[in-house]
């Protein structure tokens, strides 16, 4: 069996093992492409369906192209789509781009903390209503118990050590050192009440996987990923202030996988585009540390 | 480069030197950032302290996100031949769960011995743990060569104690090769310091393994994981949804799933943007629809009866390991997952304990942390699985105890139930009577039966009943409908008490030849189980009436609330023929 599909098997595995565990199921879809194949792969797990919804996490601060292909496709593809947000925050100006926080800051408000609300239920949710193609506040939302998340093990150190079920606290804590172990198609589906999991069904995917899987399985991705002949393309999608296009003239899928492979980024890490990962050395394992994805 | 990859787990004693040999692998294929190497080289020099290839791996382990993402948990490396990845399990006992976690995604493994320090406790216990979890290549490095100046003799003695303590607990290592992760002996180049080793380096070793075949002709068995249909969107497909275990699935085969024994055929295998296929096989996560509509549900063992019947009992004989903070003991009751079946075990009893490192057994009653034992566990009700002998993939199951995995093990023996105990004296029953069962089968033209018919409350049970009564009678059956209201003795009788009462009575009915039809609230699996103490499965039909969900049990016939009296009656009808 070939490389690729060995690792969709096992994906599609995990999903359907999320899907027969957790009564409160949802995905996480932050319309970069690891989630947008997380996505293909949950319709390829269940028949052509995603029987759960997915769960944007909107900053205010994404690339509103991002925004467009997200409803696009949430439209097409009839997918139960909610996203939510730190309004306090965000009316009080308190980001970075406003320059009343540093940028961990920012990602703490923005992200950590409109995704422990929205998960939990106490924070505003919006839902797509089909029938009007409008977003409507979501009455008596309850708290996810399982979330599916596309994090791979190989974008930075603290991934690396992630389990496919992983057991957060009800404040979002995450042990590393005391984890779940996981072996023969098992994995941690049992919890005490008030805690959640994560499930990873991407873990052993690494970046390249995931283009050839793209190519493979032509699967639309947002056209930030491209060079439209300025001579750049964005590499990794987050918030318009705090991440950067990298230099590169690949317009096509094929040519990106080229570039991964044996190409100028074969050797780069991903995510150097990113300014908050440089803030301090063990940012984002403390962030992630209290929930960031 | 070709596509290939592998995971591998690298095991051993605390300090025999696993991080320096990564370090080692690392530094000798050019996976390391441009420069490191010298960084490292130069930070120890300021330091006053001597270099270690150890080194490099806390070194990357701080780099976080710049340059390529190496950590220790998992290291990527690779050669012309493939793509690796190193899973580096703590050789410390207090994180032998993660070692487990490590070795499972594992196709093989290097087990690290520090020639010097010799055969130690964790040398010998991840060695057994590699065999229970199905680790066929395993390759012994006898580390630290250089320590012991490169001596045969020494070698030769822990090649010959390791290999014997292999051979008892049954498993062959591929090859041992001395090796200095320190100096580089033998990791990625050959060294010429030990001309009496003339075998492979160890990156040579590795490039020689085989990638984990799964082969194709075993007997087919996947583990249900769902049945889904998604009517919101249209789609009227009902799909039995799974990853094959082991074998391969035609459309066109006959499938049987256990334990309720229910039987089709494969309709189509159906699959999401992909060329369509009449054929599938092992490791994939695969779908099919049926052609005659059976009603189960996750945890079904699906099988080819004609291949070979999975067991099925609710007692097992096991071997595992223990990994649980608190004992395992008959004081509590755990969860058992078996493939895809959830069920509640007890432990009846522990045939012995042993010591993984000594192999020295113990006779107790109770297993601690980081022991393997041989138990038998008693569940709350039937589960399929296979013996370890015959297919090791649908013998493995996990123990749950207050919602933490805690241990995991195989089946190696399936014992006679008391629900099989009992089933052996109703036959008896059947065969010491005076008038046998076939010649009232003749004398009243019908096979005896019992009708269950379940279903969420006031679904319109008992009048279902009531007619199928009335109109088998018309038709000259010998029936009888059973009121379990009738059977309640005043307010203390329990619902597990009145489940008795019905299984003996229907089966002296049928002992009689009659036709039974009974009527009981939303009946779930476990209950079914009473019911089967006293009578056989095969003669027991289940009717479910209205909305179905994923707890019940396997149902033989399932009519809507609206469906017409006549129609009803004739859908029994055609399934006590």
């Amino acid at each position: 069996m070939v490389h690729l599909t060995k690792l969709e098997n096992r994906s599609i595995h995990i999903l359907r093992e999320a899907y027969a565990n957790f009564k409160d199921l949802g995905m996480l879809w932050s319309i970069g492409k690891d989630s947008t194949v997380l996505v293909h792969l949950a319709r390829k797990a269940f028949f052509g369906h995603v029987p759960f919804p997915l769960v944007h996490i909107d900053t205010h601060y994404k690339i509103p192209e991002m925004i467009e292909y997200r409803d696009n496709y949430a439209k097409q593809w009839r997918l139960d789509m909610i996203y939510g947000q730190n309004v306090e925050a965000l009316n009080a100006k308190k980001t970075f781009p406003d320059g009343n926080c540093t940028r961990l800051e920012c990602c703490r408000l923005l992200k950590t903390e409109a995704l422990r609300a929205t998960l939990n239920g106490t924070g505003a949710r919006l839902r797509l209503n089909h029938e009007t193609g409008e977003y409507e506040l979501e009455k008596n939302p309850t708290a996810f118990t399982g979330i599916i998340v596309g994090v791979r093990s190989d974008e930075e150190g603290s991934r690396s050590k992630e389990r496919y079920f992983s057991p957060r606290s009800q404040q979002n804590d995450w042990h590393v050192g005391d984890q779940p172990p996981e072996f023969w198609n098992q994995y941690k589906t049992d919890f005490a009440p008030g805690t959640h999991v994560r499930i990873h069904p991407l873990l052993d995917w690494t970046e390249l996987d995931l283009w050839e899987y793209i190519q493979r399985e032509k699967i639309p991705m947002v056209s930030l990923y491209f060079d439209k002949g300025e001579g750049k393309r964005y590499r990794s999608l987050g918030c318009w202030p705090c991440t950067q296009p990298v230099e590169s003239n690949a317009s096509t899928v094929a040519e990106i996988v080229e570039e991964l492979r044996s190409g100028k980024f074969s050797n780069i890490a991903e995510r150097s585009g990113r300014d908050q990962d440089k803030e301090d050395g063990g940012g984002l394992e403390e962030l992630r540390k209290v929930g960031y994805m | 480069m070709t596509n290939e990859n592998m995971n591998i787990v690298i095991v051993g004693h605390v300090d025999h030197g696993k991080s320096t040999i990564i370090g080692r692998l690392l530094a000798d294929t050019n996976t390391l950032p441009l420069g490191k190497l010298e960084q490292v080289r130069e930070a120890c020099r300021r330091n006053s302290k001597p270099f270690e290839y150890a080194f490099l791996l806390d070194a990357l382990k701080d780099e976080q996100a710049q340059g390529i993402t190496i950590d220790a948990a998992r290291v990527f490396f690779k050669t012309i031949k493939r793509k690796y990845i190193i899973m580096d399990a703590p050789g410390h006992i207090e994180f032998l769960k993660n070692m487990v976690t490590g070795a499972a995604r594992a196709e093989a493994a290097l087990l690290v011995i520090d020639a010097h320090e010799g055969v130690m406790e964790n040398s010998k216990r991840h060695g057994y743990l590699l065999s229970m979890l199905g680790i066929k290549q395993v390759v012994v490095l006898v580390n630290k060569m250089d320590v012991v100046d490169y001596n045969q003799k020494r070698y030769d003695k822990i090649v010959t104690e390791y290999k014997e303590f292999l051979l008892e607990i049954g498993v062959e290592a591929q090859s041992f090769i001395p090796v200095s992760g320190f100096m580089g002996d033998n990791v990625a180049v050959y060294s010429a310091k030990m001309p009496w080793y003339d075998s492979m380096t160890v990156l040579e070793k590795l490039d020689q393994l085989d990638n984990a075949q799964t082969p194709e002709n075993q007997m087919f068995r996947m583990p249900v994981q769902g049945v889904f249909k998604f009517t919101a969107g249209g789609d009227d497909r009902r799909i039995v949804a799974g990853t094959i275990d082991a074998g391969k699935v035609k459309v066109g085969d006959e499938v049987a799933f256990y334990p309720s024994a229910k039987k089709s055929k494969v309709k189509s295998i159906e699959r999401f943007n992909a060329a369509k296929m009449d054929e599938d096989s092992v490791a994939s996560a695969t779908g099919f629809t049926l052609e005659e509509q059976i009603y189960i549900t996750r945890g079904e063992l699906a099988c080819i009866p004609i291949e070979a019947k999975p067991q099925v009992s609710t007692r097992i004989k096991t071997k595992l390991f223990w990994l649980g903070k608190e004992h395992l003991g008959s004081n509590r009751s755990y969860i058992i997952k078996i493939g895809t079946q959830k069920v509640s075990a007890e432990l009846e009893k522990v045939m012995a304990v042993l010591d993984a490192s000594t192999l020295v057994k113990t006779e107790r009653q109770f297993v601690q942390r980081h022991e393997v034992a041989e138990v038998i566990f008693k569940l709350e009700k039937e589960v399929a699985f296979d013996k370890a002998e015959n297919l090791i993939e649908t013998s493995r199951f996990v123990l749950v105890d207050n919602f933490e995995i805690s241990g995991g093990g195989i089946i190696v023996d399936s014992l006679p139930d008391e629900v099989e105990q009992k089933e052996t004296a109703k036959n008896n029953n059947w065969r010491k009577a005076a008038v046998t069962r076939e010649e009232r089968a003749v004398k009243y033209a019908q096979e005896p039966l019992v009708v269950l018919i379940s279903g969420k409350k006031n679904a319109g049970k008992r009048n279902l009943a009531k007619i199928l009564e009335r109109e088998l009678f018309t038709e000259g059956k010998f029936v009888y409908h059973l009121n379990p209201d009738e059977l309640v003795l005043n307010t203390q009788t329990t619902r597990e008490e009145c489940l008795k009462k019905i299984a003996k009575l229907s089966h002296l009915l049928m002992n009689a030849g009659c036709i039974v039809v009974a009527a009981v609230d939303d009946i779930v699996p476990k209950e079914m189980t009473i019911l089967y103490a006293e009578i056989n499965s095969d003669d027991m039909k289940l009717v479910w009436l209205g909305e179905i969900d994923d707890y019940n049990p396997a149902i033989d016939l399932h009519l809507d609330l609206s469906e017409a009296r006549a129609s009803a009656y004739q859908k029994v009808k055609n399934l006590l023929d």
